[in-house]
């Protein structure tokens, strides 16, 4: 058996060298960048923590707050207050978030109507919220003569549409086409393909965009100032204004008093845990039920 | 039991491109027919036009007649009802990636609201069984992604999932191409015992595999058939110049 002949090297020592040192030069600068971006988010983390934290204590989570003067209280109507607003958020927001985004990708490919929705959608992804707070206002609080839950939780929702369609869009054209013509094949009609196996095959990317954009509006406070307006007592009423975390916080920050400075270092802190806790639990209970090896 | 297919004068376009000109064609009921020709030719387009999957793509048009016993199925019936009579199998294997094996092969009954038990449990044992895949997956069938099973078996599954709606027609573009010579003779096989119960058309770059396969062979060449006759003719004493030129390699 003949044997290769063995490769002499065709590039000189210099060459070499420079192209390692080119190599290590781009990895640093990668790593340099990420440490960057990871600084201020650790900070941040950090110091929620360390201000939060020493105010953190039962009273919080079962008190509501107390009046001005008095010291304790806590949130306890603002953390189920922001729950019931996130909920009426995702109730609406989701289904047709990823409604319009399944229109997107299976039927308006190609047609007018299709790229006018997507590019609606890219607009309000970066309308400021505020004005998603004043588009709130005027459909329903104006018209309604009174702040309410129920606005709030339309104008988080009108939030999370364009963010949650756009995902569903671009995780969809990830699914391969095979995979549709297998179904259409079988004799599935379009519509039951388009949801039982396009939608399918993408979800764990869906339910990513979903959490991001929940996440994302579970912290904004600038919608919530003229919809939900913020309650000082309990209410779970839809029709009646409703407190909301970030504003108790954003109320508790600007005011004049330690203690509620303090309280609002808690709320932020607490602010952050439910979100994570929500995103992990969805993420968790998404992924049960997955089958070994699959993609 | 498998029906005939009479075909014609089938033309069909994609876009301004016409990729099948009148075609005209009898396959006959319960034997394998292969389609043979160089790339582009029409013959996937052909085999799309039996079951209206060309349609699928809203740039495609097709005309003529295709009946599938005594039904004309551009005319007499829907798209979705063609293609649970007329099963597809398509060049790569493409098992549904967030189901079990089970999953994909009653797939086509479950997304049609099927949901019988015990019918269900026997339909994919009798698919697995005859795409020759049974004792191979037969204790993984609900633990295990169809996506997790090697090309061949998936391809095999792919079979079984075809086979699992009952069709009269299969309809096979190139099942082996991506495969291994194994899993290429292991879907041959197939071919054989599937072909006394189906009507089987079979896309085959493979001029052997049409050779072991099939009764009848039919050669495309830019659109148009331009022989159709028993496999033993064809691969011996062809009619035509061009079919001469292709099998002995001239060109293509």
């Amino acid at each position: 058996m003949a044997t290769l002949p063995i490769r002499t090297s065709s590039v000189s020592r210099f060459t070499e060298v420079r192209r390692n040192a080119t190599n290590h030069f781009v990895t640093g600068l990668a790593i340099v960048s990420t440490v960057i971006v990871l600084v201020p988010l650790v900070a941040i983390l950090g110091y929620l923590l360390y201000k939060g934290f020493s105010s953190l204590n039962l009273a919080f989570f079962t008190h509501i707050p107390a009046p001005v003067g008095e010291p304790g209280g806590g949130m306890a109507n603002a953390i189920a207050g922001s729950a019931v607003v996130l909920g009426l958020a995702s109730l609406l927001g989701i289904p047709l978030g990823i409604g319009a985004g399944v229109y997107l990708a299976e039927y308006g490919r190609g047609r007018f109507f299709g790229s006018m929705v997507r590019f609606t959608a890219d607009v309000l992804n970066g309308v400021p919220s505020i004005v998603m707070g004043i588009a709130a206002y005027a459909l329903i609080v104006a018209k309604q003569q009174h702040f309410s839950a129920l606005a709030g939780g339309v104008a988080l929702a009108i939030m999370m549409v364009p963010t949650i369609t756009r995902t569903t869009e671009e995780m969809l054209a990830t699914v391969p086409h095979a995979i549709r013509e297998a179904a259409l094949g079988l004799g599935v009609p379009k519509w039951r393909t388009a949801i039982s196996i396009s939608l399918r095959t993408a979800s764990p990317g869906i339910i990513t965009g979903c959490m991001l954009a929940f996440a994302r509006v579970a912290g904004e406070t600038a919608p919530l100032l003229f919809t939900a307006f913020g309650n000082q007592f309990w209410s779970f009423n839809l029709s009646q204004p409703i407190a909301a975390l970030p504003l108790q916080i954003y109320v508790y920050a600007i005011s004049p008093y330690d203690e509620w400075h303090r309280l609002a270092w808690a709320g932020s802190l607490v602010l952050i845990v439910l979100i994570m806790v929500s995103v992990t639990l969805v993420r968790i209970f998404a992924n049960r039920g997955a089958l070994k090896g699959g993609s | 039991m498998g029906v005939g297919i009479l075909v014609e004068d089938l033309n069909a376009w994609y876009g301004t491109t016409h990729t099948l000109q009148d075609i005209n064609l009898h396959i006959p009921a319960n034997h394998a027919t292969a389609l043979i020709g160089p790339s582009g030719c029409g013959k996937s387009t052909f085999v799309r036009c039996l079951n209206r999957m060309h349609e699928t793509n809203p740039i495609a048009r097709a005309t003529g007649v295709v009946k599938m016993g005594e039904i004309d199925i551009y005319n007499d019936a829907s798209p979705v009802e063609i293609r649970r009579r007329v099963g597809m199998v398509f060049q790569r294997p493409n098992p549904f990636p967030t189901m079990s094996i089970y999953d994909n092969v009653v797939s086509g009954l479950k997304l049609n609201g099927f949901r019988n038990r015990r019918i269900l449990d026997e339909t994919v044992e009798r698919s697995l069984k005859q795409a020759a895949l049974w004792e191979e997956v037969k204790d993984d069938l609900k633990k295990k992604s169809g996506a997790s099973l090697s090309g061949g078996q998936q391809q095999r599954m792919c079979i079984a999932r075809a086979l699992a709606v009952d069709p009269e027609v299969l309809l096979m573009d190139e099942p082996a191409s991506a495969l291994d010579p194994v899993s290429t003779s292991k879907i041959e096989d197939l071919i054989f015992q599937l072909k006394s119960q189906y009507t089987i058309v079979i896309v085959t770059h493979n001029m052997q595999q049409a050779a072991r396969v099939a009764e009848n062979t039919g050669f495309f060449l830019n659109g148009k058939m331009v022989e159709f006759d028993s496999t033993h003719k064809i691969f011996t004493n062809p009619r035509d110049k061009r079919t001469e030129d292709y099998i002995t390699g001239r060109f293509g």
